[in-house]
């Protein structure tokens, strides 16, 4: 360092020497981070870039060894995904999911964050047991629901003669409804989490000033907490469109993979179908970019949404 | 590349969630000043968080039930079962097509790997991130950030086609378990402590002739052992619950982590069995528990660094 800086004494600011100036102070650094950029790159950015490409061609999985051709065919596989009904159907699928799960989890996870923000007795217990659902494996729990929500089970059970026929799961009205329920149920504890954090975060003059003001609790609630948390509802919204999304084990164990009639497909579940089932991974890969385009697109409006406040 | 529910932990950390859910442990001390609840307030705030941990609870403990009955009771009175209709043949009716301890074996040595590859990549590139000045480390941190941003399931046809028919490494645990080594929630973890140690501390060590090396293996390994049991834990729910992946590429019972063989069961064999949804919940339980008891022993990890430990810039 010393060296460097005498012989570079003509310079205004001294220069560092030329082996700092092409890999940083540390140079070490780089290797240290090497074995997770190559991860990256084997196992991120090529698939990424494997997906665009398999998107753009007729490509399917043929039997090893068998020389298929696989002709560039542009953008047909997203026409064609963009007019396949079984892709709005999933689309819809989303927008239901959207539609139970963005309300029960913001009302039911904003009112339990609320109380456990206050001093009650067992909060720990509360806090656990709210996260244990969110912990445990899908696979676990369906069993649970398939048994409650199957033809003898307990719900029927107990509704007596109110219960849907064809029962709940075989049912093309409830089978999605009935994931989305299990969805939102499984993961209310992290968005009580969620909300948690993000109360401590208004400031309890906020409180006090309202206070002042003569509002009670729940003008309280409605004019400090709620617009005081807006950043975890957006972020809600997001997350359950991803989720929608990508529902998986439920749609193939809960509801028979998808059924009744594709009624409650999901979009990655479609995928498995067409491109690992049927072999069209051209076209199942499409599906998968313009999940992906919609998903960073919802991404970025949130984002913007929230750096305007 | 979880299923849609296990990956969610690591959701607090995406991009956009990093805003409000940064100062959880920030948090923690201003406990004290939480608004007290008096009179007909404090019911109605306990009786509704009752009923939540009810709801939240009531599916455990009624898998536990079902696991355990003999005669199957769908009335709201088999929730509530008499000791003579008790009995562990579930158990062994669920044994009997799936081999519980080689799947629990799988989905241990699944689970293993990838929490062993996840941290020795987290722990390199998390230290390297906030300790080290070398060129590309704004790429390197940007490039994790897209892979919060694009949901691993997109990439799950390319992978299958990779890993499957590029690799030959499907009915593998090698195939199940490196697509995860890309997964950043450990790097957050390792990046999010060392940048709370100050930086004075390895540069003495440099001054003192320490070898960069010296300096990762005496000094920042061993003073990372809160963020290593942190990463171990985190890390550990997401492949001992997966489902997809490992679905995809294994094809053979006997490779299969007990999540896998359990969903083949459900949607395949359970129809020819006496008492189906016993054997189910039997299974069901087998796999849960593990998860459930790591959590209550571990919880304060998850409370504070699953939530907290976000990108704080």
């Amino acid at each position: 360092m010393a060296a460097a800086s005498a012989t570079a004494a003509g310079d205004q600011v001294p220069r560092r020497p030329l082996l700092q100036r092409l890999f940083g102070r540390h140079p070490v650094g780089q290797v240290f981070a090497a074995p997770y950029v190559l991860f990256w790159f084997a196992l991120f950015a090529y698939p990424l870039g494997l997906a665009l490409y398999m998107s753009v061609h007729e490509y399917f999985f043929a039997a090893p060894g068998a020389d298929v051709q696989r002709p560039f065919v542009g953008l047909a596989n997203y026409t064609e995904v963009l007019s396949d009904p079984s892709v709005r159907r999933a689309a819809l699928n989303v927008l239901i999911f959207l539609v139970i799960n963005v309300p029960l989890t913001v009302v039911f996870g904003l009112v339990l964050a609320t109380i456990l923000n206050t001093a009650l007795p067992l909060r720990a217990f509360f806090r656990a047991a709210y996260y244990v659902p969110y912990v445990t494996a899908s696979v676990a729990m369906v069993g649970v629901w398939l048994w409650l929500f199957s033809g003898g089970g307990l719900v029927n059970s107990l509704l007596g003669p109110l219960a849907p026929d064809p029962t709940w799961l075989v049912n093309s009205l409830w089978a999605m409804p009935i994931i989305a329920l299990f969805a939102t149920w499984k993961q209310l504890g992290f968005y009580v989490l969620l909300y948690l954090a993000a109360l401590q975060n208004i400031p309890d003059t906020l409180y006090e000033a309202a206070k002042v003001d003569g509002a009670g609790v729940f003008k309280r609630f409605t004019n400090v907490t709620v617009p005081g948390v807006r950043s975890a509802t957006a972020l809600v919204v997001i997350l359950a469109t991803i989720t929608g999304a990508n529902f998986f084990t439920e749609p193939y164990l809960l509801t028979g993979g998808g059924g009744p009639n594709g009624a409650s497909v999901s979009p990655v579940l479609l995928m498995y179908q067409e491109g690992i089932q049927q072999g069209n991974a051209g076209y199942a890969a499409a599906i998968g970019v313009v999940l992906a385009i919609v998903v960073m697109v919802l991404s970025l409006i949130n984002r913007q949404l929230l750096e305007e406040e | 590349m979880a299923t849609s529910t296990v990956d969610r932990s690591e959701r607090g950390r995406g991009p956009g969630g990093s805003a409000q859910s940064s100062d959880a442990e920030v948090a923690a001390p201003q406990a004290a000043r939480r608004p007290h609840l008096r009179g007909w307030r404090r019911g109605v705030g306990l009786f509704g968080l009752t009923l939540g941990a009810i709801a939240f609870l009531f599916p455990f403990y009624y898998m536990i039930v079902g696991a355990l009955q003999r005669d199957p009771n769908p009335t709201l009175a088999g929730a509530f079962p008499s000791p003579g209709n008790l009995t562990l043949d579930n158990l062994r009716a669920i044994n009997s097509r799936v081999d519980l301890v080689q799947t629990l074996i799988n989905s241990g040595i699944f689970t293993g790997g990838v929490i062993l590859l996840t941290l020795v990549l987290g722990l390199l590139a998390g230290y390297a991130l906030a300790q080290l000045q070398f060129r590309g480390r704004a790429i390197v941190f940007g490039g994790m950030l897209l892979t919060l941003v694009l949901p691993f399931q997109l990439l799950m046809i390319p992978l299958y086609l990779m890993i499957v028919r590029g690799y030959k490494l499907a009915d593998t645990f090698l195939g199940m378990i490196l697509p995860f080594g890309v997964n950043a929630t450990a790097v957050f973890i390792f990046r999010q402590f060392f940048r709370s140690i100050p930086g004075e501390l390895f540069e003495s060590a440099r001054i003192d002739g320490a070898s960069e090396f010296q300096i990762l293996m005496r000094l920042a390994i061993p003073i990372s052992r809160p963020a290593i049991i942190t990463a171990v834990i985190v890390t550990f729910i997401g492949p001992w619950n997966e489902f997809l992946w490992p679905f995809l590429i294994t094809k053979d019972a006997s490779m299969q982590p007990l999540a896998v063989a359990l969903a083949n069961y459900v949607s395949t064999v359970a129809a020819s069995a006496a008492n189906p949804f016993g054997a189910i919940l039997a299974g069901a339980t087998v796999l849960a528990v593990p998860v459930v008891v790591v959590f209550l022993v571990f919880q304060r990890y998850f409370m504070s660094s699953d939530i907290g430990s976000s990108l704080k810039g």
